[in-house]
């Protein structure tokens, strides 16, 4: 009797997060659509900001959305350039000592959980140091600092889960360290690696703060890697700052830009994974 | 074929000291069956031989392996020429997260074998099989004329060697580790084998496999002997009996009787190999 009661219990315990969940996942979407759909007219992603923009008056928001097209690609690709190798090193066959491995990936934690607007900082610094103006560059290399522990220790996680008689198996070729990892190991963790794609490039479309100072903010499309650049958490920040509803209704218009972008990567990110998951071992 | 000498083997994992001064020969041609209860060290051993023990974490080796007088475990040594001349077959089979034909030219391809080396390969191979049809002539013709032909024709005999081939003829392209366990095993001696090794070390290869498929590995093996020495660890005492002609007993990483299989399984000299053999110890 006590256990059917802490069956039904459990149940509606986990009826309910779900619900919230849920819920409020559905309820973010549907503030953003109802507010930004009749705003997003064909001028909004087309146009960059005219004259009296942020006035209520023509133009749109595509020096944005080029903006952060640029730096969040940008900075997922300079950002898995580092990450690969360095997740693939954390392995034992490269770091014997588990203590060494232990306080990179404890660091790797503490810069994960770095608020971006400390990044930022840290970014503006070096570029006043270095008398570099705030840039598409400055962005992208902020952005991928930004990155480089969650990617780091997401793809480490899938490369912890790699069958040890895998690695044996291989290494009993004759192979290498180096093949072993580059041809064996890199198999097993490539739908690791979609989803370390996935949450970094998640986290940095979506970043306002260290970009603030880093890329700047112009109403040009950047033309250059040294020119300031526009981006969508900022163009809302401005937009929903103004007086004006209308203006302000462009500002959802932009978050629901910026919603179908994380969403269009994501799925790409998942099909990719899948497809190249046919061999993995499970 | 080369000679195995093991001289004042001492292996440790950290605190825990495995095999304690083992000295023995391995006579080449032979099948030579290490036996003895679990525990005892047989796996320790038997990768102590191509230094795939290294693999494990705070292991310490302490003495000489001689392959034909050279010491693996010199400083020079090389050990990637060391684990391709000595294959390793393990317990339960582990698939490259890849095809079953990669599974096979993936350490030819590693050793950078081919073209002209690759037909090179395939005639020792039948010179060594004289009774056993590994490369059929029509195949031998297509190897000519197709792109990649050569390594087609390389699996082609590898898997016929290992007995694969007309189960896996038509999916070739299908992952591997959608195999059943004994197809995979038969695909890991195909692959072992590929890397023309000397010597195959198999560490108890049936014991995950129904019947009928270890039926099929003991058939392998005592067709190989011919070309290879093998080094077989084994739980059960009937299939050394059945097929080992050398004999190794370890007790508590000790090495207590070595001689003729048909001496130390059935007329043993030592107390503890009688109890052992008499299932009074296990
Ligand atoms: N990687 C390892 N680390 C620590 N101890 C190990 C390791 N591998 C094996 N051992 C220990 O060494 C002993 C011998 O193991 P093993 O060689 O696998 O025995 P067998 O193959 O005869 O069953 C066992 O007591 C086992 O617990
Ligand atoms: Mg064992």
């Amino acid at each position: 009797m006590d256990r059917l009661l802490e069956e039904r219990l459990f149940k509606v315990l986990m009826l309910s997060s779900l619900t919230m969940v849920v819920g409020s996942l559905f309820a973010v979407v549907a503030v953003v659509v109802l507010n930004g759909a009749p705003a997003l007219t064909p001028s909004m992603l087309t146009q960059t900001p005219k004259g009296g923009y942020y006035l209520g008056k023509e133009g749109g928001i595509l020096n944005a959305i080029i903006g952060s097209i640029y730096l969040a690609f940008g900075s997922v690709l300079l950002a898995l350039l580092i990450s690969i190798p360095a997740a693939l090193s954390l392995q034992r066959d490269y770091i014997k000592k588990t203590k060494v491995a232990y306080s990179i990936r404890l660091s790797l934690d503490v810069l994960w959980g770095t608020p971006s607007i400390v990044y930022g900082a840290f970014g503006f610094t070096v570029m006043l140091y270095l008398g570099m103006r705030a840039s598409l560059l400055g962005g992208i290399i902020v952005l991928t600092l930004l990155q480089i522990p969650i990617m780091i220790r997401a793809i480490d996680e899938t490369v912890k889960l790699v069958p040890a008689e895998l690695k044996e198996t291989s290494y009993a070729l004759g192979t290498t360290r180096f093949e072993t990892t580059f041809k064996i190991v890199i198999i097993q963790v490539l739908p690791g690696i979609a989803t370390a794609v996935l949450l970094a490039f998640g986290r940095s479309i979506g970043d306002a703060a260290s970009i603030l100072f880093t890329a700047g903010y112009t109403d040009n499309i950047p033309g250059s890697l040294l020119d300031p650049a526009a981006s969508l958490p900022l163009a809302i920040f401005f937009q929903l700052g103004t007086p004006f509803p209308e203006v302000q209704q462009r500002a959802y218009a932009s978050a629901l830009v910026l919603l179908v972008i994380v969403l269009v990567v994501s799925v790409a990110s998942r099909a990719l994974g899948q497809r190249f998951s046919k061999h993995i071992l499970r | 074929m080369p000679h195995i000498s093991i001289r004042n083997l001492k292996v440790s994992y950290g605190a825990h000291n495995v095999l304690k001064d083992i000295t023995v020969d391995i006579p080449d041609g032979q099948i030579t069956a290490i036996i003895g209860p679990s525990g005892c060290g047989k796996t320790t051993l038997l990768k102590s031989l191509n230094r795939l023990i290294e693999l494990q974490e705070e292991v310490k080796v302490n003495g000489k392996v001689l392959i034909d007088g050279d010491n693996v475990y010199d400083p020079q040594a090389d050990i990637l020429s060391l684990r391709k001349k000595v294959g390793f077959l393990s317990q339960k089979p582990c698939p490259l997260p890849m095809s079953i034909y990669d599974n096979i030219a993936f350490g030819p391809r590693i050793h950078g074998v081919k073209g002209k080396q690759i037909l090179e390969q395939i005639e020792e191979l039948e010179k060594h099989c004289p009774n056993n049809e590994v490369c059929p002539a029509n195949t031998r013709n297509t190897a000519r004329t197709h792109k990649n032909g050569e390594m087609d024709l390389l699996v082609e005999c590898y898997l016929r060697l290992a007995g694969l081939w007309d189960e896996v003829k038509d999916r070739l392209r299908m992952p591997a580790s959608k195999l059943s366990v004994g197809q995979q095993q038969r695909l890991a001696l195909a692959r072992t084998l590929s890397v023309k090794p000397e010597v195959i070390l198999a560490d108890e290869p049936t014991s995950s496999l129904d019947p009928v498929s270890a039926r099929l590995i003991e058939e392998q093996f005592q067709m190989l002997k011919q070309n290879y020495t093998i080094v077989l660890v084994t739980h059960t005492l009937r299939q050394a009996r059945r097929i080992a002609d050398h004999a190794i007993f370890l007790y508590l990483g000790e090495m207590i009787e070595q001689g003729p299989a048909s001496k130390v399984l059935c007329a043993p000299c030592e107390a503890k190999t009688c109890a052992y053999i008499s299932g009074e110890i296990s």
